[in-house]
């Protein structure tokens, strides 16, 4: 008989009920919200005078539209963006949501506020209005983002209406070399199955290099699997994502504390289930990435030549890579090291994490901001903060020349004041180089956070592994 | 026939793959609080340059596509960002229908719960539909949602709707309303999850 992969074992213990051959009612152990995609789905509860279900199954941030600007209390000053903080306020107490509100200590970008309080557990469904929801699956937690409309419907019924997804592994031996990342195998994963390559599924990564990686690597590898298309992605929970969670979840008495685990250490697939579409990739090829174009899948290795156009089959594919390219202001079989770049950002739910911000403060440390390029290090929530500061990382980036900043989704997607201007180019640890993501016109270049932080040293795109030793 | 049974209208091709939600609507037009006003943000930085003047030469700029109801896109139309907003643009635009070789994920979800119509299509398929479309006196296109076909100048092919699909762009639906019937039964599920796994109840009961 057939087994189970991890995915129709979690699906399966979250179905209310099915309700036709694709679909099923699936009960959300946890909703995030954020300020942007939730205020029409409170006015639609207010409309129809419905209720919120299981208040205690939703906890919300303020993160897309804060300011990240180094003062002691931070102000929304765009009337607009501020109305969405105070409504998202509102309703939370109107309905007896729990929110880490706009001056909140350990307020942050939801992503890394969940799990860093030990929200995520093992074995979960969660589900946020943000894509980077996948995130999760770094802890064994089923995570996809939603719509508004869908939002609306869990906060009712803490349910959703689901439609079941494939199930792809991806597995990955060898061990990820010096000066390579979780975010470089991610993206050497993205460009070889393409910004569409998983759509419709849900990959499990397996392997040693999956094994090898800190749950904090995990998370990344996770959350930017969402840019293939993903619907989803798993990794079956070790002992190390099991200690993460536990040394978090404080809440979790004494004597539930066995039978957690023993549930945790059972989320595996079954070794005879079968797979739709599976992947093998060696991590000990992968070089230190960087994009090239304007979607995550547009990558090269750092050391490789800028693709043509003509790889691509004629038509959209072919036109877009060519767009890509008009709008990078890049040219087909150039280098992208020596690249100048204007700004650099270190931050996002991707790699705002403390292990990222060591990473990059590795290659700040006795060296130089370049002249002419603004960096800005910006940790992914409050508790980052605090912690990269007890380590001293605020000086290391600041004596560099780097602006520390405070927790928020920032540059990443630019819905603050975090703009970039037409035609400067960014080093970005974020996870979409879409057009005009970080403003209009700007061009980012995604990477991990060392290569990030060398090409703030460097002043252009370059390779880490030639900076990676103390300055 | 009911009129969400049938769609005829104008067609125009955005050759772009992956055109992402973040294109679809740019997030300056993210910062209400309700739907409104989004019919100005649909595709901006296509539509205008950066001095915000209409760039003339985006098909949907020219006049004779002013009255365009049906866009043909590249492969995964609509991937990225989880925001509504880039459905609920379209249809105030006036977009009724969307066809594509596919779609983004948390797009096409949304676009189910607001009765925008998406309609994939093999590439080739795609192709030649993009190529009608280039003619404004051939770009008329129908889309019968009841037989489950489309017709161009020079398509005629049938496309697959899920059963949900099709329920809720012919009829609508309240899912939330339907859902609540089942109170009990979701109720019943709860106790029963948090009986097995009584770590998860309450999970961000005061957390703040």
């Amino acid at each position: 008989m057939t087994g189970k992969t991890l995915y129709r074992k979690l699906v399966d213990a979250h179905t209310v009920a099915p309700l036709d051959e694709q679909h099923v009612l699936l009960f959300c152990d946890l909703h995030l919200m954020n300020e942007y995609t939730g205020p029409q789905a409170f006015a639609g509860l207010h409309e129809q005078g419905r209720r919120v279900a299981l208040p205690d199954q939703h906890l919300a941030v303020v993160s897309h539209v804060i300011p990240t600007h180094p003062v002691p209390v931070r102000v929304i000053a765009d009337a607009d963006s501020a109305r969405q903080a105070s409504t998202l306020a509102q309703n939370c107490a109107r309905f007896g949501i729990s929110l880490f509100d706009t001056h909140h200590a350990l307020q942050g970008i939801e992503h890394v506020v969940a799990p860093e309080h030990g929200l995520i557990r093992p074995g979960m469904v969660v589900v946020c209005g943000d894509s980077h929801t996948t995130t999760y699956g770094a802890l064994g937690a089923l995570g996809f983002g939603i719509g508004t409309t869908e939002v609306e419907h869990v906060l009712a019924t803490q349910t959703l209406v689901y439609r079941l997804a494939k199930d792809m592994r991806i597995r990955v031996d060898g061990a990820l070399a010096s000066g390579t990342t979780a975010k470089d195998l991610v993206l050497a994963i993205i460009g070889r199955i393409g910004a569409q390559g998983a759509r419709g599924f849900v990959v499990e990564y397996s392997g040693r290099a999956i094994d090898a990686l800190s749950v904090e690597g995990r998370f990344t590898l996770c959350n930017m699997t969402v840019e293939a298309g993903a619907r989803g992605a798993l990794v079956a929970p070790d002992q190390r994502a099991i200690d993460h969670v536990l040394s978090r979840a404080r809440d979790i008495p004494a004597n539930q504390r066995e039978a957690a685990c023993s549930a945790w250490t059972g989320l595996r697939s079954d070794e005879s289930a079968a797979f739709d579409l599976e992947y093998h990739f060696d991590a000990s090829d992968i070089a230190p990435q960087v994009t090239w174009g304007t979607s995550p899948d547009q990558v090269m290795a750092i050391d490789g030549r800028i693709p043509s156009p003509a790889a691509w089959p004629d038509g959209p594919a072919r036109l877009s890579a060519t767009r890509a390219l008009s709008y990078t202001r890049l040219q087909a079989g150039a280098a992208m090291e020596g690249t100048p770049i204007q700004h650099v950002f270190i931050g996002s739910c991707t790699n705002g994490r403390l292990e990222d911000l060591r990473d990059a403060s590795r290659i700040a440390r006795g060296r130089r901001v370049a002249r002419g390029v603004r960096a800005m290090v910006v940790p992914g929530s409050g508790a980052v903060k605090a912690a990269a500061e007890a380590e001293g990382l605020d000086r290391v980036f600041q004596d560099a020349g780097f602006e520390w900043r405070k927790p928020g989704c920032s540059m990443c997607l630019a819905m603050n004041d975090d703009v970039l201007d037409e035609g400067v180019r960014c080093a970005a640890t974020t996870n979409r180089n879409f057009e005009g993501r970080q403003g209009r016109g700007a061009i980012t270049h995604l990477m991990s956070p060392a290569m990030a932080a060398a090409a703030a040293i460097a002043g252009c795109i370059t390779d880490v592994r030639r900076m990676d030793q103390p300055a | 026939m009911t009129e969400a049974a049938l769609i005829v209208g104008r067609a125009a091709a955005l050759r772009i793959e992956n055109l992402d939600t973040d294109q679809i609507m740019p997030k300056q037009f993210l910062r209400r609080i309700d739907k409104a006003g989004l019919k100005e943000g649909v595709l901006f930085d296509l539509r205008f340059d950066s001095q915000g003047r209409p760039n003339p030469h985006f098909v949907l700029n020219r006049p004779a596509y002013a009255d365009a109801s049906i866009l043909i896109g590249g492969a995964n139309f609509g991937c990225g960002s989880s925001r509504e907003h880039a459905v609920w643009g379209l249809l105030q635009f006036g977009i009724r229908a969307v066809v594509a070789p596919s779609f983004g994920e948390i797009f096409h979800a949304n676009a189910i719960n607001n009765r925008l119509l998406l309609v994939t299509v093999p590439l080739d398929v795609a192709a030649r539909l993009m190529d009608d479309a280039d003619d404004p006196s051939a770009a008329l296109l129908r889309i019968d949602v009841d037989a489950q076909t489309l017709h161009s100048r020079s398509v005629c092919a049938p496309f697959e709707l899920t059963s949900r699909q099709r329920q809720m762009v012919l009829e609508g639906q309240d899912s939330i309303g339907l859902t609540q019937a089942r109170q009990a039964q979701i109720e019943a599920f709860a106790q029963a999850h948090w009986d097995r796994h009584p770590w998860l109840r309450g999970v961000a009961r005061r957390r703040a």
